[in-house]
């Protein structure tokens, strides 16, 4: 397919042209008659965006959602690459259960869908995946994680972070110090107190983040922070960064934007892993992402059935969906604020993402890449409906709300294959 | 008024007020012959217990009963609450049995508030306890119970010193007391041993103690919270004795007590341990006048929230 | 706003009643008045106070709310509760006058009866009114009224006595 995109405008405002043929982009001085013109009038093209944070829920949970319907999820957000969490039933930690998910994402042909594998057997902490057959498999995870359970034993976080050194892998860790945080329902402070549902420390978290950053320098591995989410948390990478540690670090668009406050409905749609926090948590991540101390920002997409959120908090799951609002979510708590410019957030949503991953072709339009783009419009808003949402799961904390940053079209190897 | 009863918080202290002085009449009305008001003929209302408490359900059962309501005891403890259907199937039933209220005690906190704010059922809500959330009915009693014995039955409860002491954590008791006897003008004192405040009880508004034995004789009220054994086994604290040394009521602070002082408790007591068997059935215990108090309050609340509307 | 009674034909009427009253029972011997609050209560206590300094000798009466037996409570914000205080002789075989303010769709006085009947059981029961404004919706009349009032349903009957308003007058509001 030779398709050549007009009259848009890239990150930085600047006019420009895209031309894609056989599913690469190419140089502009190649376009010929026989292309195909898209007229993007108004619009701003962006290289597909990067998530290195989804829940996919198959095999095993394909009630919430399957890798089909996540990966529409993925390009009407504008994501042309997803990263599957390997936790799944069975748990992804075999070469096996990866290369099936990859081979899904291959077969739909909506966006690249790669495996992130299980650092530890059945995500149960106690002995090493095996990360090197996940990484020569045909799904060449570099991604390793056992997000949803943090790596909490000292030792075998510093095995898996010397281990996967061997292929250029990274550990994207899941802070949560398990004991501290038995049974914890969202953050503790005021709001719990008052609340009566148990707290979970910012401590839990920055515990964890403080001991990985020092295994990470020691035994020189690349660390990769999921989901920050507390002040103290960014001073910590910070830090970390300042001594030279190689560590990366994500942030959700919720976190960006919601507080602990929000727990005062009881409604658990405002449930999330690792929670809601406080109005000056949430300013830190804001900072820490505005001056690079946080890398790139991920979605931490996890679909729940309804039934899951229609009852009590307690008894309810934890997470919320993101996929397609997580560019609309960044934008107005990043650029509408003020505190980055649009070209800086798009930097968060790809290429800083697919340069952590090495997801080579991915993260921005040079000659070369794979077609892979988005065209939004800036200039209007957008309603979150639930009819609307792509999603097999429906739970958004930001339905019905108006939002800034329409995705009007996506391309993957220079087809469409999302059109509002 | 509002339309359900889920936190005191949602009470203005007019409002709360306006119970205890309903509650005080009704008190008044069913000492005399009079048992049984035609108020709430027709009505229903359910008791839905997801959590076992014998005294509370009997309390609303007997409130009911003498508003002429029809009264259906729902009890669903047992039933799977792994996951949450539970209650919302459960609510939908109610609406299709057209129940007009709903005393509902659950073991998750926020529970009586998905109830109220979910479109499953239409009745009004009272939560009759919400995990470790709130308790409004036993704050609203023992405020009455304390107008009683210090403030002559009426007015707020200004100028008293009201000491919580206890397991403030993992109580509903002391969050629905600590906002109402605030709302009402009393000095509260949350006396407890560290592992068991909240690390934000700061943003309480109230004075906190770690010793119990500080000013002792300055209390008004002497409210004791029920301290449940497994806390010891979570390292709460280190060992019931050392727990009923510190912030027990034994004789020994019974007696250093000021002398028109009174001994509070919600019950049900683990006597000995946090309460000493004296201390319970001393002349300044009005535990039992909770119980009673309990059903005039509660008779209130059912009629300030059905009676209109 | 009309005037429809001032302070001294207040008295004129509650002294009128009680007249009645003593004639009607022949004596006040076996008489209880029973106010309903507010208004109703303290017109009462005059309305005994007027009768023992006619008869020489004392009355009983009390008050007795009616609002937990009201059939019209739903659809309206709940209503406070008055006080409800029967005379210590109880009301069983005695000639009971309930008295009130205003009477007008007649609601008040049925649930007065079904509360009173909750007491024991009276000889006879009679009522005794301010102001009667018409527009009964119950088959209930006064047997002694102080002013027959006539009116149309938009208006309000306001009556402040000095108990409790500062100054005793009885007005119509709303009349064109």
């Amino acid at each position: 397919m030779k398709l050549v995109i007009k009259n848009v405008v890239d990150s930085a405002g600047k006019k420009i042209e895209i031309a894609c043929d056989n599913g690469r982009i190419v140089d502009t001085k190649q376009v010929t008659n026989d292309f195909n013109v898209y007229d993007g009038k108004g619009l701003t093209i962006i290289p597909g965006l990067v998530d290195l944070h989804t829940h996919l829920r198959e095999p095993g949970k394909e009630d919430a959602e399957t890798v089909l319907t996540g990966s529409r999820a993925a390009v009407a957000g504008g994501f042309t690459a997803i990263s599957a969490m390997p936790n799944t039933n069975p748990v992804a930690d075999t070469a096996g259960v990866v290369e099936q998910v990859h081979r899904l994402g291959q077969v739909h042909g909506l966006c690249d869908v790669f495996p992130i594998g299980a650092v530890t057997v059945g995500q149960q902490g106690k002995s090493l995946s095996e990360m090197g057959a996940m990484n020569s498999s045909e799904a060449k995870v570099r991604i390793f994680s056992d997000d949803g359970h943090c790596v909490s034993d000292s030792l075998v976080m510093r095995r898996a972070l010397e281990y996967v050194k061997g292929f250029d892998g990274v550990i994207a860790q899941h802070a949560q110090d398990p004991r501290l945080t038995a049974g914890s329902q969202m953050n503790e402070g005021a709001v719990s107190a008052q609340l009566g549902l148990k707290g979970w420390p910012a401590a839990a978290e920055e515990s964890i983040i403080a001991r990985d950053i020092l295994l990470s320098e020691h035994v020189g591995s690349r660390l990769h922070i999921c989901h920050l989410t507390t002040a103290g948390g960014v001073e910590l990478v910070r830090w970390a960064k300042k001594r030279g540690v190689q560590v990366t670090a994500e942030v959700t668009p919720h976190h960006l934007l919601l507080t602990d406050e929000t727990a005062r409905s009881y409604d658990p749609i405002f449930k999330v892993n690792p929670p809601l926090r406080t109005e000056r948590d949430v300013q830190a991540l804001r900072e820490g992402l505005a001056d690079g101390t946080i890398d790139i920002i991920a979605t931490d997409h996890a679909p729940h059935p309804a039934e899951d959120k229609e009852c009590e908090w307690a008894a309810a799951a934890f997470g919320m969906i993101g996929l397609e609002t997580a560019l609309s979510i960044s934008y107005l708590a990043m650029v509408q604020s003020g505190l980055i410019s649009f070209s800086t957030l798009v930097e968060k949503l790809t290429t800083n993402p697919a340069k952590i991953a090495r997801y080579e072709g991915h993260g921005s339009l040079a000659t070369g890449n794979w077609a892979n783009f988005a065209l939004v419009d800036l200039a209007h808003n957008w309603r979150v409906e639930a009819t609307s949402i792509r999603s097999k799961s429906k739970n958004s904390p930001f339905l019905d709300r108006e939002l800034p940053a329409v995705v009007v079209s996506t391309f993957f190897r220079g087809t469409e294959v999302y059109s509002r | 008024m509002i339309s359900h009863l889920l936190s005191i918080s949602d009470l203005s202290k007019d409002e709360a007020l306006n119970i205890l002085d309903t509650a005080e009449e009704l008190a008044r009305v069913t000492e005399t012959p009079v048992k049984k008001l035609p108020t709430l003929r027709g009505r229903t209302i359910v008791n839905l217990f997801f959590e076992d408490s014998t005294r509370t359900r009997i309390s609303f059962e007997a409130a009911a009963k003498r508003l002429s309501a029809d009264v259906i005891n729902f009890s669903a403890k047992g039933s799977s609450l792994s996951k949450g259907e539970s209650l919302k199937d459960t609510a939908l039933t109610l609406q299709a049995m057209g129940a007009d209220g709903v005393v509902i005690r659950h073991p998750a906190s926020g529970a009586a508030a998905r109830l109220a704010s979910q479109k499953w059922m239409t009745g009004a809500v009272i939560n009759a306890g919400d995990g470790t959330h709130e308790h409004p009915t036993q704050a609203l009693l023992d405020a009455f119970t304390i107008r009683q014995h210090l403030k002559n039955s009426s007015g707020d409860l200004s100028d008293l010193s009201i000491a919580i002491v206890g397991d403030v954590l993992h109580s509903r008791v002391a969050r629905s007391n600590v906002l109402l006897l605030s709302k009402l003008g009393a000095h509260v004192t949350l006396i407890a041993p560290p592992t068991l405040l909240p690390v934000a009880v700061n943003s309480w508004g109230v004075e906190v103690k770690y010793d119990f034995d500080e000013n002792l004789d300055e209390y008004d009220v002497v409210m004791m919270l029920r301290v449940q054994r497994e806390r010891m086994d979570e390292a709460f604290f280190p060992s019931e004795r050392e727990y009923s040394r510190r912030f027990g009521l034994n004789g020994d602070r019974l007696s250093r007590l000021s002398e028109k002082s009174l001994v509070m408790h919600p019950g049900p007591m683990n006597r000995g341990l946090e309460i000493s068997a004296d201390s319970a059935d001393s002349r300044k215990s009005v535990i039992v006048d909770q119980v009673k108090n309990g059903v005039s309050v509660r008779m209130a609340t059912l009629y300030l929230l059905l009676g209109g509307n | 706003m009309a005037l429809v009674l001032d302070s001294p034909e207040i008295n004129r009427a509650l002294k009128r009643i009680a007249h009645e009253i003593i004639e009607r029972n022949k004596g006040i011997e076996n008489v209880v008045l029973i106010g309903i609050p507010t208004r109703g209560a303290l017109l009462s206590a005059r309305l005994a106070k007027i009768l023992a300094e006619l008869e020489g000798s004392s009355i009983e009466h009390g008050t007795l709310d009616t609002t937990m037996y009201r059939d019209d409570l739903r659809g309206s914000a709940p209503r406070s509760l008055g006080r409800t205080e029967i005379p210590a002789g109880g009301i069983h075989d005695r000639e009971v006058v309930l008295v009130d303010d205003v009477l007008f769709s007649g609601r008040t006085i049925r649930a007065a009866l079904d509360a009173l009947a909750e007491h024991g059981r009276p000889r006879s029961v009679q009522l005794a009114v301010l102001i009667d404004r018409g527009h009964r919706e119950l088959p209930i009349r006064a047997d002694f009224v102080g002013k027959n009032v006539p009116t149309n349903r938009a208006e309000r009957v306001s009556v402040r006595l000095l108990e409790i308003d500062g100054n005793d007058e009885v007005r119509i509001e709303g009349r064109a």
